[in-house]
């Protein structure tokens, strides 16, 4: 445990005066505007782009336990103030915004492409275009990604990227058979025709098709095949829940010393208090998890609810253009999105396995190595496979033999990872997670007096990214 | 002395192999491979007999951690363990030993080969017993071991992973608790009644006290090995554990290894009281059965009903279900102690008859069929690619596509190519089904199969295998087609059933690489394959085609290239006979009587339907050409009369009976009546069932030994293999 303290404490470099974080005078600090010179010594990247994209600034709703209180509302609710909560922080003029892309995994079919509805409702300029995007876990990456490619390709400046996941309410579908029924039902003229295609109605019609976290190409739940993975890696129960009570304890702490500066409050029509933190984060005592029962495999699995992420509400979105844009408009870009790279694997066995496959590209590909790193935000879908991913970075046999590689990936510096908490703890609405994972690594670049960030994740699919962020003299950590 | 061993060996196959292969095909099938390597050669078994001398314990080892004994269970320098004497003797030891140290609370018994837990006993060890006394003590040691692990205080689990049959079951049994691995290799069954005999060890006893007693029917009955998942519903297995994918070690290094650790957990559990194992705590539905089966009315209906069912699948021609159903019932009426007496008595009785004999020596045939005589070949086939979708061809594509192949269907017209890919697809859609494969395997294998109407892709192919109609000049003029746009490597082969591969060969530049290829009809069904070398063939060339064919699945004979070649010059015989009683006034239905209660799983009219009357009488011509009289017999009019009223079989709804409704009772075609009676001859001499039946039986065993005799056939053995 004395590690995680450790890595939580802001670390103090001589020449940069941050020391004040210390006693958790964040806030007025931070509006004065100390601007941070890189330190020598340190490897550069390439800007691939020639274009300088820049990570603006970045906001999300309270992640909230799906089920409360956002349970009333719909999806492009909180999408909505999301996006509308980025143009107040940022001051930008809504006008400026030439495009959206947004992320979403379960689809509300209303709002297809909830987006283009969050933007309409959230007052956006009718004349911004918007598109959806869904890629798992890693949806609102692709949304990041996609509008540096939009940038890159010189086809717009200033793009905003997102995603929404409200599991509250999903999509529960009639029967094949009775949609089948309904749908031909429809084409029917005569009464006589309609009773005789609904006389051949059966109970069986009757029965929902309820969705599930599983994977369609194996049919396995997620929970299931993260326990197989940690299995697999021999990571054990004790680790997992060790492992989840450092996230839950880490996001708290973030909370309280006033890190979390993404999050913006939210009042719910409804709900008479503004909901204003995060409700999944719970510090337990070891004695506690180690009562829960295996969620997946029974009876002898190692995952439970505790060192799992649970379903969560929530959305997230960030302003992303190129370094000139955003002087030009007077922003204060947070940090360098520098470079990506999305990575894919057997989605049975190597389902959640994307960071440690996602990495070492993503590092060769901007000339970095693992020690160039200062700061890591790593998704964390179950605690098992955060562990499993680290055990496999450090595996020379799991390198060689399934990685192409000579030696193995090296684990990161755990002082430097997911020290605000993760996914465990502060909630994973799936396709909001990926900006929340950008915005922690930005704000903790400066809080830490760090230069690069990596953010990686998995995702359904046997998907995966990995994303370097390198930060900007002019980030502010607020 | 040749010919005494191939009569032997096809008194065999028809009183005995063929009605096996009907009862259960795919069953045996997976026996036989997980079964495949109990065969030692003498100077292995003398090898083992001398070092198990010099270290006591040999194919067990045991390590104590937390109070926990795992006793691991691995044959040095063999693919499977089995049950034989020096193991069991060992087990013993360790029992003892586990049952005497105070420190040790609980054991795990667990398999050091990933993919077998026990497959079975040592069947070299059963043949070498001479007498029904020996056996039947062989047994009675069996049980007083197993009974040892089914006594002892300490809890003892065992953990399956692998192939878990006949006497690994009946360990199993006797175990406390099992837990198994859910993956595709982990089976759990009874397969004793496919060699004809019964489970030896108590494995009658205690499988019907675990799980429903129509399911141990079943299991003990049918041989069928069922998979984890559904042993763990019966009742079977009581923890089920996912296999594990890449990690820190081989997957299934792994996953051997997970089994252990949760098994050991499990197991101390047990010994601390905080998991219980009530055994009397069943199911409602179970509780009900054995609540019936106290009466002896509702016994009388579970057991004549499973007695009906043995007789119909089996003719009545084996003991050894009766055998099951009278041991199981007796330790159900009379209690364990006198089913145990039973059960060994009876084991014994039955490694005694003949059945057994013939069944285990058809065993090692199918064994041995399973291997490559020719050798490792020399490219690695990839493509594979079929002309012609028809019937044959689609079959053909759908068991290589399915094993992984990239599968090329060509064919002249695109009516007949959408029918064949159509076929494919419902093929494949059944494996979904039965579970051989999953959705997106099943999509995956499909997206290799390309069908075309052209030879274009033919460039990437490494063997083609053609099946287009059965006439010379189309053949020749097809080998010349795909000859001029396959690579140099490419192995044609020609899917025919008497077309001498020679003669088809004549059409190609290299006749090296042409090899016949004859599949049965239905392809997906029909275990057998017959690789046709000629004079020319390759050697890598056969090894190949034999390589090819053992991946498909099939058993697969190699003959040397003659008129009718093996299979279709015996039948063939045996029809022309047929034809001959048809003319002599016997009914087609009593054809099919007469031959199926010999043994043979179809009978001859259904097989003539089903080969097509107009092949048969085209081969029937061909054959009566070469080899003369000894072809005749039967009259080939009658055939080409049959053929010219458009009766050609199946495929044309007509044949011997009509095929116009779903129904399995087929009526006999009154058009063929019709022509019948043009050809009636009076019968000569005795007209007693059995004269009848040998007269048929006789032509094909004799054309059978002429076969050897002539070279077509290497060994005796792939002549008791076929169907």
């Amino acid at each position: 445990m004395a590690s995680y303290v450790a890595g939580s404490l802001v670390k103090v470099h001589s020449g940069v005066n941050l020391s004040h974080l210390k006693h958790g005078l964040v806030r007025c600090f931070a509006t004065t505007n100390v601007t941070w010179t890189p330190r020598e010594s340190k490897k550069t990247v390439v800007d691939k782009t020639g274009k300088n994209i820049v990570f603006v600034d970045a906001v999300r709703t309270p992640f909230l336990v799906a089920g409360t209180d956002y349970s009333k509302l719909m999806a492009h609710d909180l999408a909505r103030h999301a996006l509308l909560s980025l143009l107040r922080k940022t001051g930008i003029p809504k006008e400026i915004i030439d495009y959206i892309i947004y992320g979403t995994v379960i689809q509300e079919v209303k709002t297809s492409n909830i987006g283009r509805e969050a933007a309409l409702a959230a007052g956006f300029s009718e004349k911004t275009p918007a598109h959806t995007v869904t890629m798992a876990c890693i949806s609102s990456n692709q949304s990041i990604t996609t509008g540096v490619g939009l940038i890159a390709a010189g086809a717009y400046d200033v793009v905003i990227a997102g995603g929404v996941e409200f599991m509250s309410d999903i999509p529960i579908r009639l029967s094949r058979k009775l949609r089948s029924l309904l749908l031909r039902l429809n084409k029917t003229k005569t009464i006589v025709q309609k009773l005789q295609l609904l006389s051949t109605l059966r109970p069986s019609y009757l029965v929902p098709e309820l969705p599930s976290v599983a994977e369609f190409s194996s049919g396995e739940t997620m929970g299931h095949s993260a326990d197989r993975l940690a299995a697999s890696f021999g990571v054990s129960r004790k680790e997992q829940d060790e492992y989840a009570l450092r996230s839950h304890t880490l996001a708290q702490q973030a909370y309280d010393k006033g890190y979390l500066t993404d999050i913006v409050p939210m009042k719910v029509p409804g709900v008479s208090k503004t909901v204003s933190r995060d409700n999944g984060v719970r510090v337990s005592t070891p004695e506690q998890l180690q009562k829960l029962k295996p969620a997946f495999i029974k009876p002898h699995g190692t995952i439970t609810a505790a060192n799992a992420s649970f379903l969560t509400d929530g959305a997230s979105a960030c302003l992303i253009t190129t370094e000139a844009k955003a002087k030009e408009l007077g922003l204060k870009p947070k940090a360098y999105v520098r470079d990506f790279i999305f990575v894919s694997q057997d989605p049975k066995d190597q389902l959640l396995l994307g960071p440690t496959y996602a990495v070492p590209k993503v590092l060769e590909k901007a000339g970095l190595q693992l020690s160039d790193i200062d700061v890591w935000e790593v998704h964390e879908a179950f605690a098992g496979q955060i562990l499993a991913n680290l055990k496999a970075m450090d595996s020379d046999f799991f390198a060689q033999k399934y990685m192409g590689r000579n030696t193995k990936v090296g684990v990161p510096d755990l002082n430097k990872f997911n020290s605000w908490g993760g996914s465990l703890s502060i909630g994973h609405p799936f396709a909001a997670t990926g900006v929340r994972l950008t915005a922690h690594a930005a704000n903790r670049l400066i809080r830490e007096d760090g230069r690069f960030a990596v953010i990686a994740a998995c995702a359904a699919g046997g998907q995966g990214v990995g994303m370097i962020v390198e930060r900007h003299p002019d980030g502010q950590p607020h | 002395m040749a010919m005494f061993q191939c009569l032997g060996a096809l008194i065999r196959i028809s009183k005995v192999n063929v009605n096996m292969l009907r009862y259960r095909a795919p069953q045996i099938h997976r026996l036989y491979a997980t079964a495949a390597t109990v065969t030692k050669t003498p100077t292995q078994a003398a090898e083992q007999a001398t070092t198990s001398t010099s270290t006591p314990v040999k194919h067990l080892r045991c390590k104590t951690n937390e109070n926990v004994c795992v006793i691991v269970l691995d044959t040095p320098g063999s693919k499977v363990n089995t049950l034989g004497a020096d193991v069991m003797d060992e087990m013993k030891q360790l029992l003892n030993r586990v049952e005497a140290d105070p420190n040790v609370q609980a054991a795990v018994l667990i398999s050091g080969k990933p993919g077998c837990f026990i497959a079975g006993a040592d069947i070299g060890m059963l043949e070498s017993l001479k007498t029904v006394e020996e056996v039947t003590s062989v047994s009675r040691i069996g049980q007083n071991i197993l009974g040892l692990i089914e006594r002892s205080k300490k809890p003892i689990v065992a953990a399956i992973m692998g192939s878990c049959l006949g006497g690994g079951l009946e360990v199993a049994l006797a175990c406390h608790y099992r837990i198994a691995v859910k993956d595709r290799k982990t089976g759990l069954g009874l397969p004793e009644v496919m060699l004809g005999l019964l489970p030896g060890a108590g494995g009658t006893q205690r499988l019907p006290r675990l799980i429903t007693v129509p399911s141990a029917l079943d299991m003990a009955l049918t041989g069928r090995t069922v998979p984890a998942d559904r042993a763990k519903r019966l009742g079977l297995v009581d923890v089920l554990i996912p296999p594990l994918g890449p990690g820190l070690d081989i997957p299934e290094k792994r996953t051997l290894q997970y089994l252990e650790e949760v098994s050991v957990g499990i197991a101390k559990e047990i010994a601390s009281g905080k998991l219980k194992v009530d055994r009397k705590k069943k199911p409602l539905v179970q509780t009900l059965l054995e609540f019936g089966l106290t009466f002896n009315w509702v016994r009388n209906q579970i057991f004549d009903r499973a007695k009906k069912q043995v007789l119909k699948l089996s003719g009545g021609l084996y003991p050894a279900p009766l055998r099951i159903l009278d041991v199981i019932r007796t330790g159900i009426e009379k209690g364990p102690h006198a089913g145990y007496e039973a059960e060994s008595i009876a084991f014994g009785e039955l490694a005694m008859t003949p059945q057994s004999k013939g069944l285990v020596g058809l065993f090692r045939g199918q064994t041995e069929c399973k291997k490559n005589r020719f050798g490792v070949p020399k490219q690695n086939i990839k493509t594979v690619a079929v002309v012609g979708a028809g019937l044959m061809g689609a079959g053909i594509a759908q068991v290589t596509v399915d094993k992984g192949y990239n599968v090329i269907v060509k064919d002249a017209n695109q009516g007949g190519l959408d029918r064949g890919l159509g076929q494919i697809q419902d093929g494949l859609e059944k494996g979904v089904k039965k579970k051989k494969y999953s959705l997106l395997e099943r999509d995956r294998y499909l997206a290799n199969l390309d069908t075309t109407l052209s030879y274009q892709n033919f460039k990437n192919a490494d063997l083609v295998i053609e099946a287009v109609f059965e006439d010379l000049k189309v053949k020749h003029h097809v080998i010349k087609e795909i000859e001029q746009c396959t690579p140099p490597h490419c192995i044609i082969a020609t899917n025919t059933s008497a077309l001498p591969i020679a003669e088809i060969a004549k059409a190609s530049k290299n006749p090296e690489k042409v090899i016949g290829m004859h599949y049965f009809s239905p392809v997906d069904k029909m275990q057998l394959l017959e690789v046709i070398t000629t004079d020319k063939t390759s050697k890598d060339t056969a090894a190949t085609a034999v390589e090819v064919g053992l991946k498909q699945g099939k058993i697969v004979i190699t003959v040397k290239d003659g008129p009718g070649f093996y299979t279709t010059r015996i039948l063939s015989a045996m029809l022309a006979e047929g034809i001959r009683l048809l003319q002599e006034g016997v009914d087609p239905k009593e054809l099919d009587r007469l031959t199926k209660s010999f043994g043979f799983p179809v009978g001859a009219a259904t097989l003539a339907d089903e080969v097509g009357i107009d092949v048969a009488a085209h081969i029937a011509q061909d054959l009566s050409k070469v080899f003369g009289p000894r072809f005749g017999g039967g009259n080939i009019n009658l055939l080409k009369d049959m053929v010219e009223a458009g009766f050609l079989g199946r495929k044309s709804s007509k044949g011997c009976f009509l095929y116009e409704s779903a129904s399995k009772n087929r009526d006999v075609n009154p058009g063929t009546l019709d022509i019948l009676s043009k050809y009636k001859l009076e019968p000569k001499g005795s007209k007693s069932v059995e004269d009848l039946q040998l007269r048929m039986v006789s032509r094909f065993v004799n054309e059978a030994i002429l076969c050897l005799q002539e070279g077509i056939l290497d060994n005796p053995v792939s002549t008791s293999v076929i169907i």
